[in-house]
């Protein structure tokens, strides 16, 4: 069989047309949660529906929840045909799920009509029909006037009437019969080997079939449902993972309707004033998704519960899942670093829910969140860590269940920080999974080096925001978690006691150099001092001289005068050329004054 | 057509009285024909000592539910206990004898 899921292939007329067509087939709405977004609006109006699957796959539920939410929701009444379960325990069952059968049953909603055939065989004596069913099924119908009729399960007949020819002419006549009566039925039926059900009356209900099951992958079970087929009606063809909750069925479509979110451009503070510098100032935007991935031990979770301490400090409420710890144990950590949660917790600002993934099964995991989500509406949502939830299904399927769950809170504007334990080089991992579905993702890891571990974070990506592309060293303090500059140098990125040795080395190499420019300006001031009273000496002995030449040059004019005169005079005594006599006594004599 | 059909000899209380019901939707043929072989049949068979009361479930179809009908004609035996119910429009006299006991059970 194939589903039909659009029939403007072999219609004539535009798409427009055919869209409209479909948008005419009247629909029922079961009125439970994603079935109805599943199916376009609800099971055909006035036509039966058969649900099929193995035992215990949650038909004889979903059949009663149809008629329970029609009588609730849409003030449809309904008739229950129950040929297994009898009344009484058809209405403790449901009960759970606050179901109150006996109420609308003496309301005059609600018909529940066992039809026993535990008798066996009966003896079949000539020819008959099931008129009495036929007659039984109205006079009910018409009893509360019911729009709704559920036959559970009407196979049940086949152990009964040995004259499978004419029950299953007669069967074929009451679904006909059904359809005349204008109600919406929903007939359910037990998966028989290789058909749909045991005794193929698929071939008798053609127009909508809903088949569910129920598969155990590594100890965990999950339920699905799938629309097999839905004559004329467009219809959702995956597996949709579905639950039964406290409060009935849950249909959880794997993708968010055409991720419609509204977005945020406010910001909320990641309680660490510089990591909200590195995240461009301001931290995450609201309703966005954060990552903290990191190997064990690297303070994912300091991280998360500083996060939500801030909020709780703007007055909003925060939701911590805690999958490792329990709440004592997490408040009794988080005081040790300076943060207090246990305030918020008393202040009802803060919810833990503790508990081990494996206790649910990935489907009631991600219905439990929801549920806690939708009751106390947080703005905030802490799940740590995501990675344990591999231990409860397979990578895709727990990657499908982060998906619906990011669809979620982001469609309740929630700002949600999942951490994750990352072992490296295992790409088969949540972390890495689901690290395309979120906005934000901060790595924190340890370095090691000079024989011990420290703390380093950075932020992979972040998007729509200018995030810093820088290492940062984290801090565990008595007052939080602080962000520190790595010293990144000629020796790599340092951190831990070898970035204080360096920052100490820096600082005691600015000190002696600064004692060294003393020194120099000491040495230059003493030095200019010398060289001034070298100067001065100079000078001194230069006025001295000059004083001498000085006094030399007056004193030494007569001298000449009186030389020359003697020479002259001694001249004339020899009888020699005045001139040249005196030019020589002139030579000597200047000769004289310049030493 | 509900009606309560006796036999013809009156009863005399001497043997074991059959109660039986038989039920039927309005006047159709296999209806008819239903009510008319198990009145031969009680008469050859049970002469005196049985009454058969006749339910309509067109008249009265609130009554199905109290003998589970499902399929017409079913013929209920409310006495002698146990309670045993055949359907068909009774024209396998065999099977009908069988049925209500008046017969044993062929060896299989």
């Amino acid at each position: 069989m194939t589903a039909k899921p659009s029939i403007a292939a072999d219609q004539p007329g535009t798409p427009r047309e055919a869209v409209e067509r479909l948008a005419q087939l009247p629909k029922t709405p079961t009125g439970i949660h994603g079935l109805d977004e599943v199916t376009g609006g609800g099971l055909p109006r006035g036509r039966p529906t058969l649900v099929c699957g193995p035992a215990g796959c949650g038909k004889t539920l979903l059949a009663m929840e149809f008629l329970v939410r029609g009588i609730v929701e849409f003030d449809e009444p309904g008739v229950f045909v129950t040929f297994e379960e009898s009344a009484d325990d058809l209405i403790a069952n449901v009960a759970s799920l606050g179901f109150d059968l006996r109420r609308y049953e003496a309301d005059g909603h609600l018909v529940i009509d066992h039809v026993s055939v535990v008798g066996g065989m009966m003896d079949e004596t000539g020819d008959w029909d099931l008129d009495g069913l036929f007659l039984r099924l109205g006079a009910a119908i018409d009893e509360v006037g019911a729009k709704r009729v559920v036959l559970d399960t009407i196979e049940t007949l086949f152990g009964a009437f040995s004259d499978t020819a004419t029950l299953r002419s007669e069967l074929r006549r009451l679904f006909g019969w059904l359809k005349d009566r204008g109600v919406t039925a929903v007939i359910t039926g037990e998966r028989g080997d290789g058909t749909l059900t045991r005794h193929g009356i698929e071939e008798y209900v053609s127009d909508c079939v809903i088949v569910l099951d129920h598969r155990v992958t590594e100890q965990t079970s999950t339920r699905r449902l799938r629309i097999l087929k839905y004559r004329g009606s467009l219809h959702g063809t995956n597996e949709y993972p579905f639950l039964i909750g406290e409060s009935g069925i849950s249909v959880l479509p794997v993708t968010s309707p055409g991720l419609r979110n509204t977005v945020s451009s406010q910001r909320v503070s990641t309680g660490v004033a510089r990591l909200d510098a590195m995240l461009g100032g301001g931290g995450f935007y609201r309703g966005s998704t954060v990552l903290v991935s990191g190997t064990a031990g690297t303070g994912k979770s300091t991280l998360a519960a500083q996060f939500c301490n801030a909020a709780c400090s703007r007055g909003e409420r925060a939701m911590y899942f805690a999958f490792e710890e329990s709440q004592a144990e997490i408040l009794r950590n988080m005081a040790s670093v300076g943060i207090d949660l246990g305030q918020w917790v008393d202040a009802g600002l803060l919810q833990f829910q503790c508990f081990r993934p494996s206790l649910l099964g990935l489907e009631a995991h991600l219905f439990a969140v929801q549920k806690f989500v939708t009751d106390f509406d947080p703005t905030v949502v802490v799940k740590d860590p995501v990675s344990d939830l591999m231990r409860v299904g397979t990578v895709a399927d727990v990657s499908a269940m982060l998906a619906r769950q990011v669809d979620f809170l982001k469609a309740k504007g929630v700002t949600s920080l999942f951490t994750s334990l990352s072992t490296f080089g295992d790409p088969a991992h949540a972390g890495e999974q689901v690290a395309s579905l979120v906005d934000t993702w901060l790595v924190v890891k340890t370095m090691e080096g000079n024989g011990e571990h420290n703390r380093i974070l950075s932020v992979l990506k972040s998007r729509g925001m200018a995030h810093s592309n820088q290492i940062r060293e984290f801090l565990l303090t008595g007052q939080g978690i602080e962000l520190a500059d790595v010293y990144v140098g000629p020796q790599g990125v340092l951190t831990g006691s070898a970035r204080q040795a360096q920052e100490a080395k820096e600082r005691s190499d600015g000190a002696a150099w600064q004692e060294d420019l003393e020194q120099r300006r000491v040495n230059l001031e003493r030095r200019r001092e010398s060289v001034e009273a070298e100067v001065a000496d100079l000078w001194r002995e230069f006025e001295n001289e000059a004083d001498i030449v000085g006094r030399l040059l007056s004193h030494g004019s007569t001298g000449v005068e009186d030389r020359a005169g003697q020479r002259a005079e001694q001249g004339r005594l020899r009888r020699a050329d005045p001139d040249e006599s005196a030019s020589i006594v002139r030579m000597s004599d200047i000769q004289i004054g310049g030493k | 057509m509900n009606a309560t059909v006796r036999s013809d000899r009156p009863i005399t209380g001497a043997e074991e009285l059959w109660y039986l019901r038989l039920y039927v939707a309005g006047q159709s043929p296999r209806s008819l024909h239903a009510l008319a072989n198990l009145k031969r049949l009680c008469e050859e068979h049970l002469a005196g000592h049985y009454e058969i009361e006749v339910i309509d479930l067109i008249e009265s179809p609130s009554l199905a539910r109290g003998d589970d009908i499902l399929a017409i004609p079913t013929l209920v035996r409310r006495l002698p206990e146990p309670l045993r119910r055949i359907i068909g429009d009774l024209s396998n006299t065999e099977r009908v004898l069988v049925g209500l006991r008046l017969l044993p059970e062929p060896r299989q």
